[in-house]
């Protein structure tokens, strides 16, 4: 029977160990992850867990009984150090070896450390996992300041949430303006505003120099030589693909490990799916990395349905999500070649989306509060049907309508 | 504690005891069954937990959220009886439940 390791106990590991059984796969599933708990949802780390609105037994994907009742063999606290594909072997950090006849690598991501002094500080932190959630929320709370290096997503929302704790709470951004690298547009704008009336403060194109503090972080020291002080720090500028182990058996990686629709490797045993995984989009032909839950399923089930014979899923949009305060922010697409914007509604009102075209062709959809642009602009972007711009900016013609 | 059936669109029916505070969803996908993948996690975000809930539940699964019905709106094979799973809080009182899938979430 065919034996099948999973190296990451991630959202992508978790569910490929799922999916593998619900489609039918009788054979062993070892599942093998480097934190101490079994797989679970990151996204609430930022918000609802954060918040205090959700427990550990909810973030968890399945309880811990699952794997056993469902003979998938999990192994906490053990990292993959080394892959032997002339043996189809992965050596262990805890110095055992487990044989494979089909590998899925689904190592995810680890978050980008600032390569500059007082980066080792006590009380400056990454937000990856739900060891470093549990840290964050120890040190946040009335009377506390939290300093959050990063204006994208997990920073605007660590913010938001570290609002809700009673923090004060400043973010520092390199760019000039907020989401620099993932939104262009009206929606920095808005962002801002929203979170300066929720009072978060701040510093707009400023290079962070050092971390400052004795045995703990108290400050941040900015390149004009401003010290801002805080009580602790989140850094979110990013994260990189763990894709070294794949790297070094020799499969090909690219800024992640390279697949095709099947998020099957340049070796036909390995499988890559998740953060670590540079993949084909079809409706952008193009080839690119993704960190994201929705991708990390979409591939899950690639591998998990070409591993049991069943038909490849249908193409998707992908889409990403994002809760700060009121805000439901829902996004489908990447607005790759886009050559226009288009703003459907008014921002004053909260309720509006952004639509990023190339040509009459829809790329990607940002939308604030606003279900329904999100859900028929993701259609539009999937079956790459033409759409009428001046219709488009028009919110007194339905989504329904615009798209008919 | 809340017996609920959930029932496949082929007809599979799984009989589940789901922990009240749970939602309807989340007793699906902690068991494994197939056609409720819940991509958001419960943030009412993706529509991909969509079930048909008996007529005699409706009132006891309570009212939908402007959010769940804009969503809804959007899904596939959207009936009267549609509910987004992830909004539906167990309680002792949905002993009983029946959630049908959509052809649509298999």
């Amino acid at each position: 029977m065919m034996k099948v390791l999973i190296l990451g106990a991630g959202h992508a590991g978790g569910t490929a160990a799922a999916l593998l059984r619900q489609y039918g796969h009788a054979g062993p599933i070892t599942l093998v992850g480097e934190e101490p708990i079994p797989p679970y949802q990151r996204p609430p780390l930022s918000k609802a867990w954060l918040k205090g609105e959700a427990d550990a037994d909810s973030l968890a994907l399945k309880p811990l009984e699952f794997y056993a009742e469902h003979g998938i063999d999990f192994r906490p606290g053990v990292r993959a150090v080394q892959l032997k594909r002339s043996d189809k072997v992965v050596l262990l950090s805890d110095g055992g070896a487990l044989s494979y006849d089909i590998l899925i690598i689904a190592t995810g991501a680890r978050a980008i450390a600032l390569p500059i002094p007082g980066a080792d500080l006590p009380g400056v932190m990454a937000l990856r996992t739900a060891a470093d959630a549990e840290q964050l929320k120890a040190a946040v709370g009335p009377g506390k300041t939290l300093a959050v290096v990063g204006g994208g997503y997990i920073g605007l929302e660590v913010a938001a949430s570290g609002r809700a704790l009673g923090a004060e709470v400043v973010v520092l951004e390199r760019e000039e303006r907020l989401l620099a690298r993932v939104a262009r547009n009206a929606l920095s704008d808005f962002f801002r505003s929203y979170h300066e009336a929720h009072g978060v403060s701040f510093e707009l194109g400023c290079s962070v120099v050092a971390f400052e503090g004795e045995g703990r972080v108290t400050g941040v020291r900015l390149a004009s030589g401003q010290v801002i002080a805080c009580d602790a720090v989140v850094v979110g500028v990013g994260a990189a693909p763990n894709d070294e182990i794949a790297a070094d058996a020799g499969l090909e990686t690219a800024r992640g490990i390279v697949v095709d629709l099947d998020a099957r490797t340049s070796d036909a045993a390995i499988f890559a799916i998740g953060d670590v995984a540079h993949r084909p989009m079809p409706i952008y032909e193009r080839m690119f990395r993704m960190e994201s839950v929705p991708n990390a399923l979409e591939q899950a089930k690639q591998a998990a349905a070409a591993i049991t014979g069943r038909p490849r899923p249908a193409g998707e949009c992908p889409w990403q999500w994002s809760d700060q305060y009121d805000l439901k922010l829902q996004i489908a697409g990447y607005p790759f070649d886009a050559d226009q914007i288009v703003l459907r509604g008014d921002p004053a009102t909260a309720k509006f989306a952004v639509f990023h075209l190339k040509g009459d062709q829809l790329q990607a959809v940002e939308a604030i509060n606003a279900p329904p642009e999100f859900m028929m602009g993701k259609q539009l972007i999937l079956n790459r049907k033409p759409v009428d711009k001046t219709r488009l900016a028009d919110p007194t013609i339905s989504m329904k309508e615009v798209a008919a | 504690m809340a017996k609920i059936t959930y029932i496949e669109h082929d007809g599979t029916e799984h009989v589940i005891d789901v922990k009240s505070g749970l939602s309807v969803m989340e007793g699906a996908v902690k068991n494994n069954i197939p056609g409720i993948d819940a991509d958001c996690g419960g943030a009412c975000a993706c529509a991909t937990c969509h079930v048909y809930v008996d007529e005699a539940w409706l009132d006891v699964a309570g009212w939908r959220s402007a959010t769940e019905v804009a969503m809804l709106d959007f899904a596939e094979e959207v009936e009267e009886n549609s509910r987004l799973s992830c909004q539906i809080k167990v309680t002792d009182a949905l002993n009983g439940l029946v959630a049908r899938m959509p052809q649509s979430q298999r």
